[in-house]
């Protein structure tokens, strides 16, 4: 198939109808608004159905709803929208029920504003509702990446029973790139959602879509269990791309669009005759700890660079479990880091300013 | 020996969790009844609340959701988008429905969602010790409100069935009590009718049950029923608020 010019919330919907995604529920938030727009003219002509709900706390338990019917379905919002999303997130999570919730982040905290931004690091890898539960976190850095990855997260969601976040900052929602819809196969089996409350047709006992357990020990066993779902999709589904690892005197780390940015800085500081690798984590969670095995001993030092003040940092310091120190650049508000910015700190750090 | 009576198929075997005297038991079974006589057993969908019958799952036999709080009308749109042919209702009280999901009840009601509320409201807050209800009576203890409620401090108690009557995707709302025999046949047809209206495709259709809690009312069963009589009826009368125009 050829490729076409689209603007990234467009091209999330359009991914998402092309896994099979027939159900969306949500509500109004920019900077996503041309995602459920896009679906409430695409959905329909595909057979399915797409809902505005009265509000986003609605919106992610129509999700609940649906998941538990067998549907493959979809929300989206924006941070602060994420934010009130967080306690049907965790009862997806619980009741082991799968969907995939996409998040274009804006700056924060409160209201904040409605430029790009990355400052729901925190929000998404570290839960964000209540409960010991984990979201498997896509964080694509370019709108074909995005679409690519689409398919991936569903299936991903239906193979493991577990809500699926994919994150775009603000750029990836608002920007227009050429991208193309390839045909894939998926890599998992999934199996018959027999799970599912569709109504019993008097053949069997009933399903329930279920997240309380009042016996502690039955509780206990259920938290038992998802984390040992969690350490097989930790296991499996870490995703990264390592640029310019071999003979790197530091080793910068960035996600999303940011990474974009960090990589021409990379770029002109190699002609410096500076060499800086990069890290970027695809998937946030699981981090992708494995990729900083591969770093050389060249590496004086690790740095984050980030739309946020310094929220990966933390992860930093624990896969470096004191291996380098972590330095941290970051903007934040929708300023955008330049490669200017960037290659200021590295030669702060490393010694290339003169 | 023919048999004059047996329990409905509708519900499981399990023993419910309900304090005694509580009216929940009652009003489970006329749900489970309604939905057997129907045929639509093994068709139907529920979704329970949070509060006193937040184990309703456990106790109708057919298949469930467990909601969050306030939440039950949002899930319950979300299975019945997916499955339009089927038979969905949730089943919440008045702390669940009244106040932390009037967001939900009021827009499942909005959009005519073809879905059934039983909305069990016993004016308190039952599971979480006896506090104060929107749909606590003026002068009425709770733990919240220790000297009674006041209309300075907390206004009048809030009539949801009426509120809903007011949106034109509710269908059918109808108001019962199950403080009596009579009274308790009466809410049974009430039920039936909801139901029958979602199955005829006309809305939103909603039965507020007017129930007792003895325990955090503080008084034996008997004289629940009978405050429920002289207390609540007064204040929420019991009737049809709406129902669909007959086509012609």
């Amino acid at each position: 198939m050829a490729k076409i010019l689209m603007k990234g919330n467009e091209a999330i919907g359009a991914a998402a109808i092309k896994a099979g995604c027939k159900y969306f529920f949500g509500y109004p938030i920019t900077p996503q608004n041309e995602l459920p727009e896009y679906m409430s003219r695409e959905l329909p002509k595909a057979g399915g159905v797409f809902l505005q709900a009265e509000s986003e706390v609605a919106a992610i338990n129509m999700v609940y709803g649906a998941s538990g019917a067998g549907a493959r379905v979809m929300t989206s919002s924006s941070s602060p929208g994420i934010a009130l999303k967080q306690e049907g997130i965790t009862y997806i999570a619980g009741a082991e029920l799968p969907c995939v919730i996409v998040n274009i982040v804006r700056g924060g905290p409160g209201l904040g504003g409605i430029q790009p931004a990355q400052s729901d690091y925190n929000q998404v890898t570290r839960g964000g509702g209540n409960g010991d539960y984990k979201l498997l976190v896509y964080a694509p850095a370019n709108l074909q990446e995005m679409v690519d990855l689409m398919q991936e997260a569903f299936d991903a969601a239906d193979y493991y029973r577990t809500p699926v976040m994919m994150v775009g900052d603000g750029m990836i929602g608002q920007i227009m790139e050429p991208v193309e819809f390839k045909e894939s196969v998926s890599r998992f089996e999934l199996p018959e959602k027999d799970w599912a409350t569709v109504g019993t047709g008097n053949k069997r006992k009933p399903n329930i879509a279920n997240s309380l357990f009042l016996d502690p020990a039955e509780l206990e066993k259920h938290n038992v269990k998802l984390q040992e779902k969690y350490a097989t999709i930790k296991a499996n589904e870490a995703r990264y791309e390592t640029y310019n690892l071999e003979n790197a005197q530091l080793v910068a780390v960035a996600y999303g669009t940011t990474s974009r940015i960090l990589r021409n800085a990379i770029n002109e500081l190699k002609e410096k005759g500076i060499e800086v690798g990069m890290i970027r984590p695809i998937t946030l969670w699981p981090f992708p700890e494995e990729a900083f095995d591969q770093i050389p001993a060249s590496c004086k030092g690790l740095l984050s660079v980030e739309m946020s003040m310094g929220q990966m940092v933390d992860d930093l310091k624990i896969v470096s479990n004191g291996r380098w120190p972590v330095y941290f650049y970051g903007r934040s508000g929708g300023m955008i880091p330049t490669p200017a910015g960037i290659i200021g700190k590295i030669e702060e750090l490393i010694g290339g300013a003169k | 020996m023919a048999v004059v009576f047996q329990k409905t198929k509708g519900l499981t075997d399990k023993q419910t969790h309900y304090c005694p005297g509580c009216t929940h038991g009652i009003i489970h079974r006329l749900v489970a009844e309604v939905l057997e006589e129907l045929g639509v057993l093994g068709e139907a969908i529920g979704v329970a609340p949070v509060g006193c019958s937040v184990l309703a799952y456990e106790y109708f036999n057919c298949d469930m959701q467990e909601a969050s709080h306030g939440r039950a009308p949002a899930v319950a749109t979300g299975i019945k988008r997916v499955h339009p042919d089927k038979v969905v209702f949730t089943y919440q009280g008045d702390g669940d429905l009244a106040s932390i999901g009037t967001a939900e009840i009021v827009h499942v009601a909005h959009r005519g969602e073809k879905i059934t509320t039983i909305f069990v409201n016993n004016a308190i807050y039952g599971m979480t010790g006896g506090q104060m209800a929107p749909t606590t009576l003026i002068g009425q203890r709770a733990t919240t409100a220790p000297l009674g409620r006041t209309v300075e401090h907390s206004g009048m108690p809030l009539r949801v069935s009426e509120m809903l009557a007011t949106i034109n995707g509710a269908a059918y709302v109808e108001r019962v009590a199950v403080n009596t025999p009579a009274n308790v046949r009466k809410a049974k047809k009430a039920i039936k009718n909801a139901f029958q209206c979602q199955l005829d495709g006309k809305g939103f259709s909603i039965i507020e049950v007017l129930s007792t809690c003895p325990t955090n009312w503080g008084m034996t069963p008997i004289d629940a029923l009978k405050w429920l009589e002289n207390n609540m009826i007064p204040y929420y009368p019991i009737g049809n608020l709406r129902t669909p125009e007959v086509e012609e």
